[in-house]
């Protein structure tokens, strides 16, 4: 039973993937439309495209800079999210101008930073993508702290637990679960602006390139950027969600124990 | 004196009663929106930033003032709400429809799993310059990145509703011989409405960031696109003035539809509750 | 030395104050455990039981009175004091394992590693789980979370311990478990143990004496002694003609508290 059911699993895994893929293939093979290249020409052009080089100096950086202002806006976001869902005063104070920064798109802090920096380098895309990524993650910060449950709080007040214990053990942990939630839809901002970031003057990076190519109707090398970008999305989320598995796995576990009762 | 309905459990018992924040709440929320005009208004007239980059608050509201009344500004931002609105209805009608019919069978969803796992992480942006070759700056560009975005936060919600049927309510239904469709409109619409309009809040909100991206980046006429040539052609307080009226466009849909959520979700619990 | 007194209530009175309006929820509680003792507190739904024992706890403060713990004025929640609370599936924490939980208060008591893993053994032994400490406490019965609880609160080796309503939310089975649990846990450890419950039978069955609360503002009307032998058991001791006597005297103090009767003020 157990070996069969692993082929099968594959199968249903794979088998759609595998299907749209071919079809994609067959369906564009003698494509002569200048937007719709065929398949095999994009696959060929690939690893003439994204050489050493490239990946090193367009690739590399890019993604550097996403993790650098990801991490920052996390860094800063649960700091400052935290201090905030503790007290109820500053959370009354600061939720309407929070909630105001929240509802601006991300992209619009390109040009509102460009008045500052002129934008160029590297420091000022780091800034946006880690303006862009903070407000989630703050207000979830925010509402999970929050709603700790009380009688968790008083538990570690009555055994005395020191503020450094309580805000690791009780505090953070608590509200990890929201923390995570904020976290991920940061992730999709992040991406969004490392590309955004990178059309405002003359770049290098993952995203100036694809829209480099598209400029000069290097249309195969653009669908291989495309696919590029794809892929470094997924690989993205495949390893937020390997980390979000191990550190909440005690949170699926009580929401379905939950649901069962 | 009447006494309290008695409860078995005790700490039902008098919580301090916070009725004195009625009004503190919003006009603690009050005072921080003024402090932050405030700060706004102070930093660059005591010459902490150069009033070049960041004007005070009072000139950002003169130059909205004076937006307000030419007809380009509304012109845009009727572009831009109506990119927004027919973005997010397409996407609302395609997740739903796909959601449901994905949801509904066992095995399309075992086998369409994965490519949605696939497919959703895929930034919206990534189809930028693929949509500037065949559209250009229509709105047509706008809208393919809108419905793009959108439509997996509607899907993945509507799957979760779907999946979230329980089993008993369902198997009940079939074994009196419910066509398919009533199964949908009777079981499965309603456990899945919550779902729905959680994707629906979440689906708002990002469609106005891609619609205001795309009129941004890509130049497709609207709000976006107004504050790319203002801030290009160095007119900073009109910048400011445009970013301040995206952000309150954005404050108020995430106002409407956490409104509609809550009415919905009330309705459902209280439906469920008596059941 | 079992005569000194553990725990020491004097006056103690709590008025929740918000603008506007003032709820006065315990008004003058006086009352004394001695080292050693169990002594369950029983009142009407709602006579501020729930808000005497966070007061003891430390976990509010008074608006009048005074509270010490072996001769100390509890102010914040004092060393010598485990709470075990009601909803056990609130106070564990369910990011940890069982192990983990109960380690945890241990471990900011600054103690060595193995001198915690032998006294997390001992105790979760003591509540009958010792095959449980990976488990987390979502995936236990709701009886054994609040043995889990319990075996938290003994293994921090308190002088008092404190039981909120500890049992009010399992099945009646399980509670009579869990009962006797506390009497074996009580008489092996010699700990002081005040235990606040709604259910007349259970304090009687349980305690040594049961104070009996008014309804709000909350005062002592009536200190009944138990004298019941100390060996008890669920089927014995609740059908002996001096249970049902002493749980009919709490009855009615219950019921004439819940019209609102007071003992007249001295």
């Amino acid at each position: 039973m157990k070996i069969s059911e692993f082929p099968r699993r594959i199968l249903i895994a794979l088998g759609l993937p595998v299907v749209l893929i071919a079809l994609w293939w067959f369906a564009s093979a003698g494509s002569t439309s200048f937007f719709w290249p065929p398949l095999s020409t994009i696959v060929q052009a690939f690893p003439e495209t994204w050489t050493a080089d490239p990946l090193l100096h367009d690739v590399l950086p890019s993604v550097a800079r996403l993790l650098g202002g990801y991490l920052i806006a996390l860094l800063v976001g649960v700091a400052a999210g935290t201090a905030i869902g503790r007290s109820r005063t500053l959370r009354a104070l600061c939720e309407p101008v929070l909630e105001f920064f929240r509802a601006v798109p991300p992209p619009v802090l390109v040009p509102v930073i460009a008045l500052f920096a002129g934008y160029t380098g590297s420091t000022s895309k780091v800034l946006t993508i880690a303006l862009g990524c903070l407000w989630p993650i703050l207000l979830n910060t925010v509402e999970g702290v929050r709603s700790l449950d009380e009688v968790l709080l008083d538990t570690a007040r009555s055994y005395r637990l020191g503020r450094v214990a309580t805000l690791w053990h009780v505090v953070l942990r608590g509200s990890s679960p929201r923390i995570a939630a904020g976290a991920r839809q940061s992730l999709s901002i992040g991406v969004i602006l490392m590309v955004i970031s990178e059309l405002f003057g003359a770049n290098r990076g993952l995203g100036a390139s694809i829209v480099q190519f598209q400029r000069s109707f290097a249309i195969p090398q653009m669908w291989t950027g495309i696919i590029l970008l794809g892929l470094l999305g997924v690989v993205l989320s495949a390893l937020f969600r390997l980390v979000e598995n191990r550190s909440l796995a005690w949170y699926r576990g009580q929401r379905d124990a939950e649901r069962e009762r | 004196m009447t006494t309290t309905t008695p409860t078995l459990t005790g700490p039902a018992e008098i919580r301090p009663v916070r009725a004195a924040g009625r009004w503190r709440q919003p006009a603690l929320g009050l005072l921080g929106c003024l402090i932050a005009v405030a700060v706004v208004e102070a930093l660059p007239r005591l010459g902490v930033v150069d009033s070049r980059f960041l004007p005070p608050f009072s000139t950002m509201a003169r130059s909205l003032g004076g937006q307000l009344t030419e007809g380009d500004f509304w012109t845009g931002l009727g572009q831009t709400l109506a990119g927004w609105a027919a973005g997010l209805a397409i996407a609302m009608v395609a997740g739903i429809v796909v959601g449901v019919v994905i949801g509904s069978v066992p095995l399309l969803r075992a086998v369409t799993a994965s490519t949605i796992e696939f497919l959703r992480p895929i930034p919206s942006v990534a189809l930028i310059p693929l949509v500037v070759l065949i559209y250009g700056s229509r709105p047509q560009s706008a809208l393919i990145l809108v419905v793009y975005a959108a439509f997996w936060q509607v899907l993945v919600q509507v799957l979760y509703g779907v999946a979230d049927v329980d089993p008993v309510v369902r198997d009940t239904a079939r074994s009196y011989r419910f066509s398919r469709w009533a199964i949908i409109r009777s079981v499965v619409w309603p456990t899945a409405m919550p779902y729905v309009v959680t994707g629906f809040r979440l689906a708002a909100s990002v469609a106005l960031i891609l619609e205001v991206t795309a009129e941004l980046i890509i130049g497709v006429p609207g709000l976006g696109k107004s504050i790319g040539v203002a801030q290009s052609s160095g007119a900073v307080p009109e910048t400011y003035a445009l970013v301040l009226v995206v952000g309150l466009l954005g404050v108020l849909i995430n106002v409407c539809t956490r409104a509609v959520e809550r009415r919905v979700l009330r309705w459902h619990t209280s439906v469920r509750g008596e059941a | 030395m079992s005569d000194t007194i553990a725990l020491d209530v004097a006056g103690l009175a709590k008025t929740y104050r918000s603008p506007g309006r003032d709820v006065e929820a315990v008004r003058d509680l006086t009352f004394q455990i001695r080292r050693g003792e169990l002594v369950c507190i029983v009142g009407p739904s709602g006579a501020g039981k729930t808000t005497l024992l966070r007061c003891i706890a430390g976990l509010l403060d008074l608006s009048g009175g005074q509270i010490r713990l072996d001769g100390t004025a509890v102010t914040e929640p004092p060393a010598g004091m485990a709470v075990v609370f009601q909803e056990y599936g609130r106070s564990l924490f369910p990011w940890l394992t069982v192990r983990g939980n109960v380690e945890l208060p241990l471990k900011e008591k600054g103690l060595a590693k193995a001198a915690r893993a032998a006294k997390v053994a001992e105790a979760l032994d003591a509540v009958g789980l010792p095959d449980s400490a990976d488990a987390h406490p979502w995936q236990l019965s709701g009886g054994m979370q609040q043995r889990v609880a319990i075996a938290r609160a003994i293994a921090y080796e308190p002088s008092v311990l404190l039981m909120d309503e500890p049992f009010a939310a399992v099945d009646a089975q399980t509670r009579a478990d869990l009962e006797d649990l506390v009497r074996t846990l009580w008489k092996r450890l010699g700990v002081t143990v005040l235990f606040v419950t709604h259910d007349i039978d259970e304090s009687v069955y349980l305690g040594q004496r049961v104070l009996v609360l008014s309804n709000r503002p909350t005062v002592v009307l009536e200190d009944v002694p138990v004298d019941l032998p100390d060996d008890r058991d669920q089927l014995t001791t609740r059908s002996s003609p001096q249970f049902t006597k002493i749980r009919t005297h709490v009855y009615e103090l219950v019921q004439s508290a819940k019209r609102g009767e007071r003992p007249e003020p001295s």
